[in-house]
């Protein structure tokens, strides 16, 4: 055996030479062939080279239906681009994606250390699939904090990668082990492959001049070209993505290149890995699709919102995890007519949106539950002066600062009723990343056409987590354009800025700068018709009603249930981002013969019409929530029925496998 | 005043800025007399009624939009410079006045009003500072002196009040100036400049509350000793006051402020002084006693409009992109790695 230090790799065979850098003119001098096995000794003035002349011996291709790998490092090992570039690989090639991203809460927390474990996991089949998977069969690990903080989620025989490199006494104690985990046996029932990645990375760099630092940032690119090769992945568009990425480093773009290629051949010619894999490509409908987290959706989402009401979009924000990238990534975006605010505070980001309402924009905010929070006055506020606003909730677990990288669907409530008096507003909620396109513009549809403000419940799951998405064609997606008021709507020739729309409710919507229609409005309450103050008892009553009334009466599509044969005497009804987990937990009973049917809510305010008779076609519905049964609650209180909550509060989205467990229980025994 | 903001030809006059509502303030209200001043005053603007909003926040001074006949929104306490950031920003075209009061707009509402100061939006914010909170009833509010009783401090306030001119400073506000709800000429000659500051301009009204904290000004107000107290401050000319122009206004040598003393070589007022430390300094001759307090525009500079610069970035992007928003939005659509399933 050779005891291998560095490797250098050109496009058709990988040689390696004895510890310490092998010179450019040894280099030339070495005539590589193509001849297998041999192994050569070359005599150079200072050392013994071992040349490897080596074909890429035939490995075995097994075909898999599905696979979840997670790449785990130190925040600084670049896991996340290493997954999206994963992620790319496997879109191009037409496998069904889905993926989440685990980012630690600290920026920067020390290196090496379980608090600044980042990881992304990402979940490709040749099936349409809907969630990022449970559990990983492949993990790499960077690092030894990133194979103790995920460790614990690996089922028996799941593959390993460890980088060896990182494995160091200083390293393995940070973490609390006494002995390496790679030698004492605990790694016994998993398929751990040990793989030099820094040392061969720097090795393979050798020759670039690029500096050592550098070489050894490149690791990542050296994992990425291993995976990519142990799963088949076409590699061209991480290619060009590195030349877009480092346009402006040449050398780097040459060395992260070189890395990847460096781990790619490694796979190819090392002994260690003897299997490739192949997941054939998804049936999926015929398109166009791109890679889209659901921010990015949710931006573009707003964007085309502006596009398809005519209308200069107005967003005011405070930076607030996870909802600032929405920010970052419609502030790139001006050319639509768009303006940002980062405000001082939530409250000013709500009010400068509903200023710019009024002003004749479509106002929008975007936060997340700390700052609803705060903006519930300035909503109520809106709900009084019926003027179209959206406003975004990318939930995070709380109460308080809570775990702001962490998910949950509590806020439920405070987007139903966390207001003073009576102040009914749309609530809606997308369920999947790329779904976030389109409730963004249906809320902004319904903030328009109605005159209110609309909640937008996303989460941290589906905020961050990524799916395929088929792009729709502009010219499809749905006009949401509506007439201002230009002229007096009374019969005497008046302006009533309270007279309302008979099948809309909604009020005239009169800009400033509109001649004639000089008026004002306010929190006070408003006289019906006139919009004058008016305290008067009846006039009051009928105003509470006629607000509630008319959210009541927002328009929402049915639920659709799904249940193929339709023989389901269990339901299970779920909103927002829990789509893809009960989703897949329906179909996993399906298959094994238990009958469940599936209803999943995106209008939670006003509920869609039919769900009444919907739920009272099952013995029992099941709701099952990221937070303490808050949907239940309403579920039960409005249509009577013995609705079981099922909760999980932990941060983390549900598993598929856990709620297969709990609904095969509640099939069978009721 | 902004040159985006339409004129009109036609000449209008104060009754056309009269709403229909009936106005609702206690008999003897400073308020009245803002509000008159106010209504007199807008013909003069040449801007017609449409394009004129008013923006206000809870309290009795907030009532102000709902008898002006123009555009207005009567919103939540303390946050009307945070709407009207938005309005004013997204619409080049309007006028768009603040109205508020000191509880308003210096304690519930003080981050919006110095963010909107710092920024330099386009606003016209109008404190009626009545150094009370009038529309709850007579509590204390942040302008009312140390030791002030009222229903909520039976045994006196414990803390000191602000100074809004020189929070308002202190926030880099361009435009700063203070005049008196009585004067109407002067309040009127104060409005006058803060439209035509391009930016915020804040003014800061000396307001009666008859009702919970009578008196408050008489100090300044009062005809036989008002002369000793009130400091006029007129662009050009010497900060003198008092009968025969007695007192002065002098910068002692070695001192970073400003101080009052009889006789002396008086400064020559000059409210376009970039370095805001000389407004400043005036705005320290007036403590909660009033003994010596200039009213007029002490700051008046030039400095980009938050709007300006705002609305230059969306042009500029939109300048610099082709195609419909339509073909815009698909192509931002496709962007990136896209794959084609046949
Ligand atoms: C959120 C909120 N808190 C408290 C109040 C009660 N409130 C109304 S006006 C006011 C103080 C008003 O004082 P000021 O701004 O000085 O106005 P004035 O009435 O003196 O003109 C208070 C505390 C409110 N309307 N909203
Ligand atoms: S309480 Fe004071 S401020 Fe309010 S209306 Fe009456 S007099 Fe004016
Ligand atoms: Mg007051």
């Amino acid at each position: 055996m050779v005891d291998i230090a560095g490797w250098i790799f050109d496009h058709t065979a990988t040689v390696g030479n004895g510890p310490g850098p092998l010179r450019k003119e040894w280099r030339r001098s070495l005539e590589v062939t193509n001849c297998g096995l041999a192994i050569d000794r070359l005599k150079l003035p200072d050392r013994v080279l071992w040349r490897f002349n080596v074909a890429a011996p035939a490995k075995r291709v097994e075909q898999l239906d599905r696979v979840v790998i997670r790449f785990a490092g130190d925040s600084g090992d670049g896991m996340q681009l290493t997954g999206d570039r994963f992620t790319s690989e496997t879109a191009q090639l037409g496998n069904d994606i889905s993926t989440l991203p685990n980012f630690p809460a600290e920026i920067r927390a020390p290196a090496g250390t379980l608090p600044g474990v980042s990881s992304f996991q990402v979940h490709f089949a040749d099936y349409d699939i809907l969630t990022p998977g449970d559990a990983p069969n492949v993990l790499v690990a960077m690092n030894p904090a990133a194979l103790k903080a995920n460790l614990a989620e690996l089922p028996a025989g799941a593959d390993i990668i460890v980088n060896t490199d990182e494995f160091t006494k200083r390293n393995l104690s940070k973490v609390g082990y006494a002995v390496s985990p790679l030698e004492d046996g605990s790694l016994d029932g998993y398929a751990v492959h040990p793989v030099a990645l820094t040392s061969m990375t720097i090795g393979a760099l050798a020759e670039t001049g690029v500096a050592k630092k550098d070489a050894e940032r490149a690791k990542n690119m050296f994992a990425l070209g291993l995976l990519s090769w142990m799963y088949s992945r076409p590699f061209e568009s991480t290619l060009r993505f590195l030349e877009r990425k480092f346009a402006k480093r040449p050398d780097l773009v040459e060395a992260n290149k070189t890395a990847f290629q460096a781990g790619w051949n490694y796979g190819e010619t090392t002994e260690a890995f003897t299997v490739r894999y192949e997941v054939k490509p998804a049936r999926m409908r015929p398109g166009t699709y791109r890679n889209i987290t659901g921010n990015q959706a949710l931006a573009l989402g707003l964007v085309a919102s502006a596009v398809r009401s005519r209308l200069p979009l107005f967003l005011g924000a405070y930076p607030i995890t996870p909802a600032s990238d929405i920010l970052h990534e419609i502030s790139k975006h001006k050319r639509f007519g768009i303006t940002t605010v980062q405000a001082e505070d939530e409250i000013a980001a709500i009010g400068a949106a509903l200023g710019a309402s009024y002003g004749g924009a479509l106002g929008v905010t975007t936060t997340s539950g700390p700052g609803v929070a705060l903006k519930s006055e300035t909503i109520s506020l809106a709900i009084a002066l019926e003027l179209p606003l959206v406003i975004v909730d990318v939930q995070r677990a709380g109460p308080s600062t809570g775990m702001p990288t962490k998910t949950e669907q509590a806020d439920l409530n405070m987007a139903l009723f966390g207001r003073h008096g009576e102040a009914p507003l749309a609530v809606i909620a997308p369920r999947s990343p790329s779904d976030c396109f389109h409730a963004a513009l249906e809320a902004s549809r319904i903030a328009l056409t109605y005159r209110t403000p609309v909640i937008l419940l996303s989460d941290n799951y589906v905020a961050n987590g990524s799916e395929p998405w088929m792009l729709p064609s502009v010219d499809e997606l749905p006009d949401i354009s509506v007439a201002f008021t230009t002229a007096p709507n009374a019969p005497d020739g008046k302006f009533l800025p309270y007279l309302r729309d008979p099948e809309t409710l909604a009020r005239p919507w009169a800009i400033p700068g509109t001649p004639g229609l000089e008026h004002r409005i306010g929190g006070l309450e408003k006289a019906d018709k006139t919009g004058d103050i008016s305290y008067d008892p009846a006039n009051h009553e009928h105003m509470v009603r006629i607000r509630q009334a008319r959210i009541d009466a927002i328009p929402v599509p049915d639920v659709d249930v799904e249940d193929p044969q339709e023989n389901a005497r269990v339901l299970v009804l779920g909103w927002g981002s829990t789509y893809g987990p009960i989703g897949a937990a329906c179909r996993a009973l399906r298959q094994r013969g238990l009958p469940i049917a599936q209803a999943h809510l995106r209008h939670l305010s006003p509920l869609p019409a039919n769900l009444g008779e919907v739920l009272a076609g099952y013995d029992k519905v099941v709701v099952p929530e990221m937070n303490l049964g808050q949907l239940a609650s309403v579920i039960r209180a409005k249509y009577l029925i013995d609705a079981m909550p099922f909760n999980q509060v932990s941060g983390l989205p549900f598993t598929a496998a856990t709620l297969e467990s709990m609904l095969e229980d509640v099939v069978k025994n009721g | 005043m902004a040159d985006t903001i339409p004129l009109t030809p036609v000449k209008l006059t104060a009754k056309d800025f009269k709403s229909d509502q009936e106005v609702r303030w206690c008999p003897g209200c400073g308020d009245y007399a803002i509000l008159a001043a106010v209504q007199q005053f807008m013909p003069e603007l040449g801007i017609p009624r449409e394009n004129i909003v008013f923006v206000s926040g809870i309290g009795c001074s907030s009532r102000f939009p709902y008898y002006m006949n123009t555009y207005g929104m009567h919103s939540i306490h303390g946050r009307a410079p945070a709407i009207a950031t938005g309005l004013s920003t997204s619409r080049p075209d309007l006028s768009v006045w603040v109205v508020t009061g000191d509880g308003d707009a210096l304690s519930i509402g003080g981050n919006h009003l110095i963010h909107a100061l710092r920024r330099n939006v386009n606003l016209k914010i109008l404190l009626f500072n009545n150094r009370i909170y009038g529309l709850t009833k007579g509590q204390y509010s942040p302008t009312s002196e140390i030791g002030k009783i009222t229903k909520s401090t039976p045994a006196g306030s414990a803390d000191s009040p602000f100074n809004p001119l020189s929070l308002a400073l202190g926030a880099e506000a361009t435009f700063v100036a203070r005049t008196i709800d009585s004067d109407r000429k002067h309040l009127q000659s104060v409005l006058r400049a803060a439209a035509g500051h391009e930016g915020s301009a804040f003014v800061e009204i000396y307001q009666n509350c008859n009702i919970f904290n009578d008196g408050a000004f008489d100090l300044i107000k009062d005809p036989s000793a008002r002369d000793e107290h009130l400091i006029r401050l007129e662009q050009g000319r010497p900060i003198t006051f008092g009968a025969d122009d007695r007192f002065s206004v002098v910068h002692p040598e070695g001192s970073f402020g400003l101080k009052v003393q009889e006789g002396g070589s008086a400064i020559v007022h000059d409210a376009t002084v970039d370095d805001p430390a000389y407004a400043f300094a005036l705005s320290r001759l007036s403590g909660s006693e009033l003994t010596t307090t200039p009213i007029g525009v002490f700051r008046d500079v030039q400095r980009p409009s938050y709007d300006e610069i705002v609305r230059k970035q969306v042009l500029d992007a939109r300048a610099q992109s082709t195609g419909t928003p339509e073909e815009m939005l698909g192509e931002l659509l496709s962007a990136g790695d896209t794959w084609t399933i046949l």
